[in-house]
């Protein structure tokens, strides 16, 4: 009793102290925010004070444009092989010669590519997984999208192996050499991750133009860092004993990495051959706007002339595709974590691999079929059907019937919420901000947070970007806030009911597998463009992360500790709020951080639908080709990203450093 | 302290060990934290366990002289956080001792170069470990073909060795499965079977049954002494069971705190033990299967024998014959000579754990 007592006392006395500092210091900027007149500079940041940043780096760019040329176009000419011929072989056709003369060797055709996904989701999954990939597959095309799922396609199936090698040497070297992790890699993946996809595209569009190969270059980039990341995870997870088992049987340093270290980390390296697969979907659908073409080309345009049936349908077939490779590669990665069984070797490669034949031959044989029956190589147009009508004609109907329910719902929610907000964050102080988060980061973790924090968010000014970020935040945040408010409700249901999880868990699957781009469809349909279309979507989008922690903590509370709690006579209501809830509250801090992080990714994408922010400046400078505005708003928003990051983060480890 | 057990035997009689020293290790420490090689190194590889501490260093294996002749199953017994698995690494050098040499067949093993290290791993050491080690993504042939074929090594010959010993370890017929198919006393089977596919002279046993069950681990010991009187292998085993080590072992080296307390056979740690601690683990020890006939033997007193027994005979295999004929045995030599004798009244006090010469003083 007198341990717990004076420990209590010798914990509230610096949180009265904080309690004390906060009231303070935002008195102080309520001040600075009164005497707007006195102090415009402590509001506003002076435009004449603006640092040129973003004029520095077009220079840069414009030198390494003029200078660099050479390689930016070998680079081009060399990736631009393996490109081409998978794009040829699943979409194109190959063209030998030229004009008139020119021989035509056909695409494989669709019925063989079907084909092979039924027989690939049988090997790996068994005869659900194969109905599943085939019937995406098939669905694709039968509604008419086979030529451009296959551009999505191709591009895929030459980024991930390029993504799964180099992140697997990355990752190595960072594992081999941990001030290169400490000094290089870490730093180097948070920033990829938290740059918006936007931005990348920029400078690839300079350096490399408007091709497939700088689309697929972006793709690369940004789904590398998964595959980094499992790569040093799997190697410092493999157990220490077959470390020195492979020192004992005498590997040198070569053999031990690449016959006993890797193979062991398999499962690990798979799960993050999944992710590749995913990121790179989805940046492929956004790398159209570079020239990726493809089902993201669809959409853009479609969504471009506010053609909502047919953005409905690609969007759709993309739906298909993510769910066919996620699903497909997590077969695979599942099969690697629960190991080989034995089988008679045999020395034929058909009695080894009847479905790899087999997908061969039919591949083969519709393909050459397709040269006589050209229904082999095209889907016909007989069998496709279109639901494009269908959809307008279910907008129309909603907005002839609902339209004032609807535009009521959307101008109440402007007017009552958004507007105020959004007045309030743009006139908020940048040096109070400043202020306050640097504060917040000594709070949470000391010195060294607090300058970091404080020097990310003076960036945001400097850069004379304060209002667009303070737009970005506001809107982030109260896309974010709702997440959590829809989130965590349904991730605590979860957690009591099995049935209700059973429910949950494979929408949540589904919405987290699904592009970006995805979102903003269905979204615009109703709400037309604007902040209020962004702000749903960005919730759908982010209130995945938010029920799964929810959900993950409250399961992983020890069931030790609940049957303690019963046992001392806690009623059903006491257990859950006294003892569940507050042991997993650090996990579900770290959901509500990765719905903030994923809310300010999805609100770049939205400025595809008309928001005013840092994702429209990035807009604004991908259609003039402006690379310096645009990496300096793709910086900023990193930063937003950063910054809150590390201070959720702070916030959870000092949380779970007190539960022990 | 080692040095002494190591000259005199503790009980009279027992033959000196004339075999050839197959590896030493002569003064060896394993100290963690910051400037542990230069600490050591001033001190002149002698420092006590206060100063180390002191130093703010964690002293793994401290001062540790032991030596392991050629053929026989030298265990280290020890419980966890004692130092015994890093002295076992320090000796086949996957950890780097901070002082003091280790010397196979006289060479000392920190001073060759790597490749000669490599060289010496593949042909000569093997190592079995505590929870297998096996590469998941290999079946059994597999597994226990690798070190073959890290080696370089054709497929056909390694598989040729693989066999051989898949047949010594019984466990043909699972060629071709992989190893979460298997239970734990048989992908214990496969580790042992791989250490010895490159038929190694020295033998090094990590807690190799540690993981087992009581039942599995009392087969797999009877398998190793199988394997042991067939291929006669120098075995350095590590083990936190006392019971193990006196089934198993030639001699054992008990550790405490990264120091080897006392080093000696299974009898002389019962009959002589060095320090309570010792002490402590020998107490509950069935002491008829340990101590043998020289121990208890007395000069003999012209009484008449009834029967002859070796000097090294256990008194669980007469104790039954010696109380029936209720005469006193006659311990001979190789030679048919009597040496002593061994009462009945003497067999009897040790089953009942009654000990005269103390109790009488």
């Amino acid at each position: 009793m007198t341990v717990t007592a004076s420990a209590s006392e010798t914990h509230s006395r610096p949180a009265q102290i904080w309690l004390l500092i906060w009231a303070c210091a935002l008195a102080i900027v309520l001040v600075v925010f009164l005497l707007e007149d006195r102090l415009p500079w402590a509001v506003n940041y002076p435009a004449s004070a603006v640092v040129p940043v973003a004029d520095w780096i077009s220079a840069l760019m414009r030198w390494i444009k003029s200078n660099l040329s050479w390689l930016t176009r070998s680079i081009t000419a060399v990736l631009g092989v393996p490109l081409d011929f998978a794009l040829n072989l699943l979409a194109k056709n190959f063209k030998i010669g030229h004009g008139a003369e020119a021989y035509v060797l056909p695409r494989l055709s669709w019925v063989g590519v079907c084909a092979a996904a039924f027989l690939a989701g049988h090997t790996v999954g068994g005869r659900k997984l194969s109905l599943l990939v085939g019937g995406c597959f098939l669905y694709i095309a039968l509604f008419g999208q086979w030529t451009s799922a296959m551009l999505t396609l191709g591009l895929i199936s030459i980024a991930v192996p390029f993504c799964i090698v180099t992140g697997l040497f990355a990752g190595i070297w960072a594992w081999r050499k941990p001030w290169a992790e400490r000094l290089i890699v870490s730093p180097a993946l948070d920033l990829m991750q938290t740059i918006p996809t936007f931005a990348y595209l920029i400078p690839m569009l300079l350096l490399f133009g408007n091709s497939p190969v700088s689309a697929m270059i972006a793709t690369a980039i940004f789904a590398t860092p998964p595959m980094v990341r499992a790569t040093m995870l799997g190697l410092s997870r493999v157990p220490s004993e077959i470390d020195d088992f492979s020192e004992m049987a005498g590997c040198t340093a070569r053999q031990k990495l690449w016959r006993v270290l890797l193979p062991s980390a398999r499962p690990t390296l798979m799960i993050g051959v999944n992710q590749v697969i995913m990121l790179a979907l989805n940046m492929v659908i956004i790398a159209s706007m570079i020239g990726a073409g493809g089902l993201g080309y669809d959409v853009l345009l479609a969504l471009r002339a506010l053609k909502v049936g047919e953005a409905m349908e690609a969007g759709l077939a993309i739906v298909a595709l993510a769910i066919a490779l996620d699903r497909l590669s997590q077969a695979i990665a599942h099969k690697q974590a629960k190991g080989h069984v034995h089988q008679e070797m045999s020395p034929s490669l058909w009695r080894r691999h009847p479905n790899l034949t087999l997908a061969i031959a039919i591949l083969v044989v519709t393909t050459l079929l397709g040269l006589f029956v050209p229904a082999f190589a095209a889907v016909p147009k007989a069998i496709t059907f279109t639901t494009a009508p269908l959809w307008k004609a279910a907008v129309n109907w909603v907005t002839i019937n609902f339209f004032d329910t609807i535009e009521a719902f959307r101008v109440a929610l402007i007017l009552n919420l958004l507007n105020p907000l959004r007045a309030f964050c743009e006139g908020f102080p940048w040096l109070g901000a400043v202020f306050l988060l640097g504060l917040a980061g000594y709070q949470l973790s000391g010195f060294r947070l607090a300058v970091l924090v404080a020097a990310l968010t003076a960036f945001c000014a400097v850069t004379g970007l304060w209002e667009k970020t303070m737009a970005t935040v506001y809107l982030c945040g109260i896309s974010a806030f709702i997440a959590c408010l829809i989130g965590i409700p349904i991730g605590l249901m979860a957690s009591r009911s099995d049935r209700f999880e059973k429910i949950v868990t494979p929408v949540i699957d589904t919405l987290q597998v699904l592009p970006s781009f995805c979102f903003i469809i269905p979204v615009v349909m109703l709400f037309r463009v604007g902040d209020v279309t962004a702000m749903i979507a960005t919730i759908a989008f982010a209130v995945v992360p938010a029920i799964r922690y929810t959900n993950h903590g409250i399961r992983q509370v020890p069931p030790a500790l609940i049957e303690a709690a019963k046992v001392s006579g806690c009623t059903p209501r006491q257990t859950f709020f006294r003892v569940q809830l507050p042991l997993a509250l650090p996990e579900i801090m770290l959901g509500v951080n990765q719905t903030i992080l994923m809310a300010l990714a999805m609100i770049i994408i939205c400025a595809m639908v008309g928001t005013r922010d840092l994702g429209q400046e990035v807009f604004i400078a991908l259609s003039k080709a402006d690379s310096g505005r645009g990496i300096v708003a793709g910086l900023a928003i990193a930063f937003i990203g950063i910054v809150a990051d590390r201070l959720f983060s702070a916030w959870t480890a000092k949380a779970r450093a007190r539960l022990g | 302290m080692s040095d002494k057990t190591e000259q005199e035997p503790i009980v009279a009689g027992t033959p000196k060990d004339v075999r050839p020293i197959k590896l030493a290790c002569r003064n060896v420490w394993k100290l963690f934290g910051s400037n542990a090689t230069s600490f050591i190194r001033e001190r002149d590889g002698k420092a006590s366990m206060a100063d180390v501490t002191a130093a703010g260093l964690v002293g793994a294996v401290r001062a540790v002289d032991l030596e392991i002749r050629q053929g026989e199953i030298f265990i280290i017994m020890g419980l966890s956080g004692s130092g015994k698995s890093t002295l076992v690494r320090c000796m086949s050098r996957l950890v780097e001792p901070t002082h003091g040499k280790v010397e196979f067949e006289g060479k000392d093993l920190l001073k060759i170069s790597d490749a000669a290290l490599i060289e010496l791993r593949r042909h000569r050491m093997g190592m079995v470990f505590q929870n297998f080690a096996l590469l998941p993504h290999l079946n059994v042939l597999e597994n226990i073909a690798f070190p073959l074929s890290i080696q370089g090594q054709d497929r056909p010959t390694r598989e040729a060795r693989a066999r051989e010993v898949i047949e010594l370890v019984g466990l043909r017929g699972r060629e071709h499965f992989y190893p979460r198919e298997l239970s734990g006393g048989q992908q214990q089977r496969v580790g042992i079977a791989r250490s010895l596919a490159t038929k190694p002279e020295i033998w090094f046993l990590d807690e190799p049954f540690s993981a087992l069950d009581p039942l599995i681990r009392r087969e797999m010991q009877d398998e190793l002494m199988r394997l042991q009187t067939m291929l006669h292998k120098t075995i350095v085993f590590i083990t936190h069971d006392f019971d193990e080590a006196i089934r198993l072992a030639d001699r054992i080296a008990i550790m405490k705190d990264g120091e080897v307390i006392q080093i000696g056979t299974p009898e002389e740690l019962v009959v002589n033990p060095a320090t309570d601690y010792v002490a402590e683990f020998t107490r509950d020890v069935d002491r008829a299967k340990v101590i043998s006939a020289r121990s208890l033997m007395r000069a003999c007193d012209g009484s008449e024998h009834g029967g002859t027994i070796a000097p090294d005979a256990k008194i669980a295999s007469f104790s039954a014959g010696i109380v029936a004929a209720n005469k006193p045995f006659a311990v001979v030599n190789g030679t048919g000579k009597p040496i002593g004798e061994v009462t009945p009244q003497a067999v009897i006090d040790l089953l009942a754990g009654i000990d005269r010469s103390r109790a009488g003083a």
